[in-house]
């Protein structure tokens, strides 16, 4: 028994039959098919479970409009929930399965809820879970958590990649069918720079549904002659499997292209999605139109489906739904259907036309003024029950429904940009409005030019148009000869019959009366209707159902659906899989890695490594034998203090700032005075924000009358350079100073300790002298090593030892670290990392990050006597505020703990001996703490109200997250060598 | 002479080369680069120098001139970036800087940036996956900043279609060229 | 978004930095009698309008201007887009 339903003709490629499965049975069906009429060929038609009440359903539409059949793909870490069964293309081995069912699609445990229906009414969620609060966390979420959404994740990685890419053209054309299609020809020919993409794989539209000839082709074989010369244009660009998302701002927009969801896996190294971000000067939106259902009671069962949708399985795929089918119609184009599966020798049993004087069409029973009341058939249509014109009813035999209200222009992206709709009476259907996204015109169905030619005429025209707008001249395409037929619809929206359910929204199972209900407690407006009812708020948008919800609440309020008004379409245009959002932008790839010089000589040495930004720092350098960390960080302290040790600072930000007025220009982004600084010496400058809060701080060195090198926290590189520029270009334009980074084009190393002199005697050229004397501390200057490399040096110590910073330009940095490692040998020198960094510039009461941070001004950092008030800088008026400037202002200070064996941890905060422990009492903080190999104590430094003038008061230290509370003394932040006699040795 | 060894972006002794069908990715650290600005004031006494210096007028926006040994490219108002050949300009900056004297800031960049050339027919197709340069329509000498791997990059166009360069940050160099990399292998 | 750059042409909002109102470019003078009532009133007094609203955005990935952007703030719509340097010497900053 294998596709049953299989008709003849089409556009399958019979030459190649597919297996794949449904629910682990085995089918087969052929290239060219989509999932949904593969499984409409082998006769199966209930394709999924409703989302609230479990209802058994199939498809309604043959496009990406579908709200019924959505399927699992594949299965382990490639499984993909949610994929409409309509756009899925089949691929030999393809795996599908039902959702939202339990145990099996057949029988459904969970379609109890049918039976509660009268409980799930519209603004259920809000009458039900309610109250009482402390159910929600535990008992409603849970269940409601469980029971929504229809798919399952894999919860697994996803093993396949996604791309994200740029493209630009004259013209984005939005849909491949007969208007987009001349829109391409007449703009390609033209030689303007065309996109043209559908979300098919195959272009063509409506065309490859219907039957019409196109001159003296069919649509089908036009489309494809078409695309053949558009492909053949250099500039066009003709993108199948690729759906247009959204129009966002000033003519951008957005685009999916499903590279390899046609295949089972991706090729190696391809991708399975990419993500495109397409500026186009102009979009034309040729979209087209999606046919809407009536509704009537039992409207959802497997079978019954859109009119137009069921011809177009007829025609390009060949597959009935059933042997025996009906149509219900309001408009001539419903019959259509009918003619069209009658000439493929399907069994249509009756054209049923809600309309009295509706013309006989086709060779089968016309019903004129009859209505389709109701539906039976448990799993799938048996029988419609119809009342006919006379109200007699009469009951009909058939597998499935072709029903038809007629056709709403597609105009979802028209909307993008908050645009409405408005009300076309002739068409009885909502049009683009006036307010388009930037760049946005409308061809053919999608602006309501429903007839081939018309749809022909003006992609071409509009195409033409846009040319013209962008200084192009298109000429005028020869048209081939197309159907041209007028809309004849009287406008029927819901069948009034009994007291059973009538569909709208069958994704998010809203019925009719739904809606009556929703009106009935007063929900007047469009859009609290669509809240509340959830009418059209499913992945779909309600693009089938949107206008019945309309309709209905515009016939309960007495008004017509123009004062109704609708509501409006927001992008993803279809539901969009969150990995192209991410694109390769997930795991190791989250973000780019900053290496400095010396990380492969790092990475030999064993090193452990940090993030900083997008800095990879060496944290320490274990050393065979130790077990914990700071059994490293304590003997590179110890070997830094006691001899020497290097220290990779080339993360450091660093900006050249040049110009006859670089002085000045640093007077006003420094607190701090610079413009006497000699040349040839090295200043600490500490910058503020305009509100008087410390920025940034760092060390700037005069190489010359008109040249500094500013160096910035690792951090803050960016951020400060940015300031920098703003102070420049609009605060003092033309001052002469010229700005550049030069963060990664020196390799620096900090080289520290007693021996650093020595040590560096042996790289530096010996024709400069480094001596105490010929180089004191802050000096800078401009100087060769290892026979004439070009470096500089800097006498400046963050250790608190006698230190320098070497740099060299940056390809030699990996040689230079190894030279610099095997001239310490002598001298024990180790390597050091950031911890053992941090732990000494903590021993001597160093500000960094943890201090700068966002809340700390000059004076708490003890820095306050810096701020000049003889020039004007950068936040220097508003540091003189009262608030900043307070009598117990907090102070930077040390901490001891009183019982060495406690701990100083950051983040605490200062509460005095006795009294309440309380934001109110809360004396201050610490930011920053580490173990003392020196002082072999933990320490911490941080803000201590009024701190200077409470050295050697006892407190408590408080850290109620954690549950800690240890005693510390206040000391001087300056725990290792207060006077700074060794720095300057 | 120092004896100090020399490493690529990409931490090589010698610079990688990588072969994708349509394009060629190669790392390209034999360039010296200098960072030029002019004064306040001495925008057009600066240009005439450096005119005489180059062989060739400072390029406009978004562009780039070259002779033989030079390259200029413009990176923002009043600012260039100058190439020539590593092996004979280490000291670029300093060669143009006592060229220029006062009339310009100069800044030696030679290894701020890391430059990897694509060349061959799927340069667009590579590019287009990781930035928005418009690279279709860059000619001969066309220079864009923009955004690639999360990073400021230059694209330069060194030939219409066919030879694009990225400079990009140098410590980043791993990163662009993975990226750079795994475009290609996509993309062709 | 697109910001038409006066020397480059149309680039994506993406390259750029975002600050706030271009009244930021009129900072007070230090030494005034009553700075610091300006210096607060520059910084923490900003107009926020649902309309046309001037501002300043920084093409950090590309040229490093400092752009003034006049931009709707309801709709996107940019109406103008100025050198910051040239807002800020009309408005007689020099030195």
């Amino acid at each position: 028994m294998t596709q049953i339903n299989r008709l003849d003709g089409g556009q399958v490629n019979r030459g190649t039959t597919l297996n794949f499965s449904f629910d682990g049975k085995r089918y087969q069906g052929h290239a060219g098919d989509t999932l949904a009429s593969a499984l409409l060929a082998n006769d199966v038609r209930l394709m999924g479970r409703s989302f609230k009440y479990h209802r058994p359903r199939g498809v309604l539409a043959s496009g990406s409009e579908e709200p019924n059949a959505l399927v699992e793909l594949r299965s382990g870490n490639r499984q993909e929930p949610n994929t409409r069964a309509t756009t899925v293309e089949l691929f030999d081995g393809l795996e599908a399965k039902s959702q939202n069912r339990w145990p099996s699609l057949k029988f459904d445990a969970m379609a109890i809820n049918d039976r509660f229906s009268n409980f799930l009414t519209a603004g259920f969620y809000y009458k039900t879970f309610m109250w009482p609060a402390a159910f929600w966390e535990k008992i409603y979420e849970p269940i409601i958590r469980k029971a929504a959404g229809l798919g399952s994740l894999s919860l697994q990685d996803d093993p396949d990649e996604y791309d994200k890419g740029f493209l630009h053209c004259d013209v984005l054309i939005v849909g491949g069918g007969p208007a987009g299609l001349a829109a391409a020809l007449t703009a390609g020919r033209a030689g303007a720079q065309v996109i043209i993409a559908d979300e098919d794989f195959a272009f063509g539209g409506r065309l490859n549904a219907e039957t019409f000839a196109i001159g003296d082709q069919s649509g089908a074989d036009w489309a494809a002659t078409t695309v053949t010369e558009l492909q053949a244009l250099e500039n066009v660009r003709c993108m199948s499997r690729t759906t247009i998302i959204g129009a966002f701002d000033h003519g951008i927009c957005g685009a999916i292209e499903r590279v390899s969801d046609h295949v089972a896996t991706p090729a190696s190294g391809k991708v399975r999605q990419i993500l495109w971000r397409i500026y186009g000067k102009k979009t034309l939106l040729c979209a087209g139109a999606i046919e809407r259902p009536i509704a009537f009671e039992n409207n959802d069962r497997p079978g019954i489906m859109l009119a137009g949708a069921m011809r177009a399985y007829a025609n390009r795929w060949a597959a009935t739904p059933a042997q025996q089918v009906s149509v219900f119609t309001n408009n001539d184009d419903g019959h259509r259907t009918a003619i069209d599966l009658i000439a493929k020798g399907v069994n249509v049993a009756a054209v049923i036309d809600t309309r009295a004087d509706a013309p006989r069409l086709a060779d089968c029973e016309l019903l004129a003024g009859a209505q389709v009341i109701d539906t039976s058939g448990r799993l799938g249509l048996k029988f419609v029950n119809i009342r006919l014109a006379d109200g007699s009813k009469r009951f009909i035999e058939c597998g499935a429904l072709g029903v038809s209200g007629g056709w709403n222009p597609n105009v979802h992206m028209t909307c993008h940009q908050r645009g409405r709709p408005v009300w076309n009476e002739r068409l009885a259907a909502f049009v683009p409005g006036g307010d388009l996204p930037v760049g946005l015109s409308v061809a053919g169905a999608a602006n309501g030019e429903f007839s081939t030619a018309a749809a022909l005429k003006a992609g071409s025209t509009q195409a033409a148009a846009a040319l013209r707008d962008l200084g192009m001249t298109a000429r005028a395409i020869r048209l081939p000869n197309a159907e041209d037929e007028g809309v004849n619809l009287a406008p029927f929206w819901f069948v009034k019959h009994g007291k059973g359910r009538a569909w709208l929204d069958q994704q998010n199972d809203v019925t009719v009366k739904d809606v009556k209900l929703a009106h009935q407690e007063n929900f007047k407006s469009v859009e609290h209707l669509k809240r509340y009812t959830t009418l059209g708020m499913a992945t779909d948008q309600g693009k089938t159902s949107n206008m019945g919800g309309l309709a209905i609440m515009a016939e309960l309020a007495g008004k017509t659906i123009p004062e109704v008004g609708t509501t409006i379409y927001r992008p993803p245009y279809s539901p969009v899989a969150m990995g192209v959002l991410a694109g390769r932008a997930r795991g190791k790839e989250f973000h780019p890695v900053r290496e400095t010089p010396s990380h492969k000589w790092a990475t030999e040495q064993g090193a452990s490594f940090v993030e900083t930004g997008n800095w990879l720092r060496a944290q320490w350098f274990p050393k065979p034998g130790e077990t914990h960390w700071r059994e490293s960080v304590d003997r590179e302290v110890r070997a830094v203090r006691g001899s020497v040790g290097v220290c990779d600072v080339t993360t450091l930000g660093k900006i050249d700032v040049q110009g006859t007025d670089a002085a000045t220009f640093l007077n006003r982004v420094y607190a701090n005075a610079f413009a006497k600084l000699p040349v040839g010496k090295t200043r600490y400058g500490l910058m503020l924000r305009e509100d008087g809060i410390a920025m940034d701080d760092g060390t700037t060195a005069r190489l010359a009358e008109d040249q500094f090198v500013m160096t910035t926290t690792t951090a803050n590189a960016v951020a400060v350079y940015r300031h920098m520029e703003f102070v420049h270009q609009c605060l003092w334009p033309d001052l002469d100073v010229q700005l550049i980074s030069t963060t990664e084009s020196w390799a620096q190393y900090a080289v520290a300790g007693p021996n650093s002199r020595k040590l560096l005697q042996k790289i530096v050229d010996p024709e400069f002298d480094i001596s105490n004397e010929g180089f004191e501390f802050m000096a800078c200057r401009k100087i060769t090593v290892c026979g004439g490399l070009r470096a500089r040096l800097f006498r400046i110590s963050f250790s608190g030892e006698l230190a320098f910073e070497i740099a060299v330009p940056t390809r030699y940095g990996d040689a230079l670290i190894r030279r610099i490692m095997e001239a310490g040998r002598e001298f024990d020198a180790v390597a050091y990392g950031t911890e053992a960094l941090g732990v000494m510039r903590i021993e001597k009461g160093h500000a960094a990050g943890n201090e700068l941070n966002g809340t700390t001004t000059a004076l708490n950092l003890g820095m306050g006597r810096m701020v000049s008030k003889k020039k004007d800088s950068i936040g220097s008026s508003l540091s003189e505020r009262e608030g900043l400037n307070l009598p117990d202002a907090l102070a930077l200070v040390g901490f001891k703990p009183t019982n060495n064996n406690d701990k100083v941890t950051a983040g605490g905060h200062l509460m005095a001996r006795d009294g309440p422990v309380d934001a109110a009492h809360d004396q201050g903080y610490v930011t920053s703490a580490a173990h003392s190999p020196i002082l072999n104590s933990s320490i911490g430094i941080g803000f201590l109200k009024d701190g200077a003038n409470r050295m050697g008061e006892c407190m408590r230290l408080v850290s109620p997250l954690t549950g800690t509370e240890v005693e510390i003394e206040v000391v001087s932040a300056h725990f290792v060598d207060p006077e700074g006699e060794r720095l300057r040795a | 002479m120092h004896d100090l060894v020399a490493t690529s972006p990409l931490g090589g002794p010698r610079p990688r080369t990588g072969n994708f069908g349509s394009v060629v990715i190669s790392e390209c650290p034999g360039w010296a680069l200098a960072s030029v600005a002019a004064r306040r004031g001495k925008e057009k006494t600066m240009a005439t120098s450096a005119k005489k210096l180059l062989g060739f007028a400072l390029p406009g926006v978004s562009s780039l001139a070259n002779n033989g040994t030079y390259t200029a490219f413009w990176t923002g108002p009043d600012q260039w970036m100058i190439e020539a050949p590593h092996a004979s300009h280490e000291d670029l900056a300093e060669q143009i800087k006592s060229a220029l004297g006062d009339k310009a800031s100069v800044t030696e960049q030679n290894d701020g940036w890391a430059r990897f050339d694509l060349t061959g027919t799927g340069c667009h197709d590579v590019l287009e996956r990781l930035c928005n340069a418009n690279t279709r329509a860059m000619q001969t000498g066309a220079v864009t900043r923009t955004r690639l791997e999360h990073l400021g990059c230059f694209v330069i166009c060194r030939a219409k279609n066919d030879h694009f360069s990225v400079i990009g940050p140098r410590s980043s160099a791993g990163s662009i060229h993975h990226a750079l990399t795994t475009a290609a292998k996509s993309a062709l | 978004m697109i910001i038409n750059h006066p020397l480059l042409g149309p680039r994506d909002a993406q390259e750029f930095t975002y600050l706030g109102d271009a009244s930021l470019i009129e900072r007070p003078d230090w030494e005034a009698e009553d700075a610091q009532d300006q210096f607060h009133d520059y910084l923490y007094l900003r107009d926020n309008p649902a309309g046309s609203h001037r501002e300043l955005w920084f093409h950090e990935i590309g040229d490093r201007s400092w752009l003034v952007v006049t931009r709707d703030t309801t709709t996107h719509e940019i109406t103008s887009v100025e050198m910051a340097r040239d807002v800020a010497r009309a408005k007689g900053r020099s030195k």
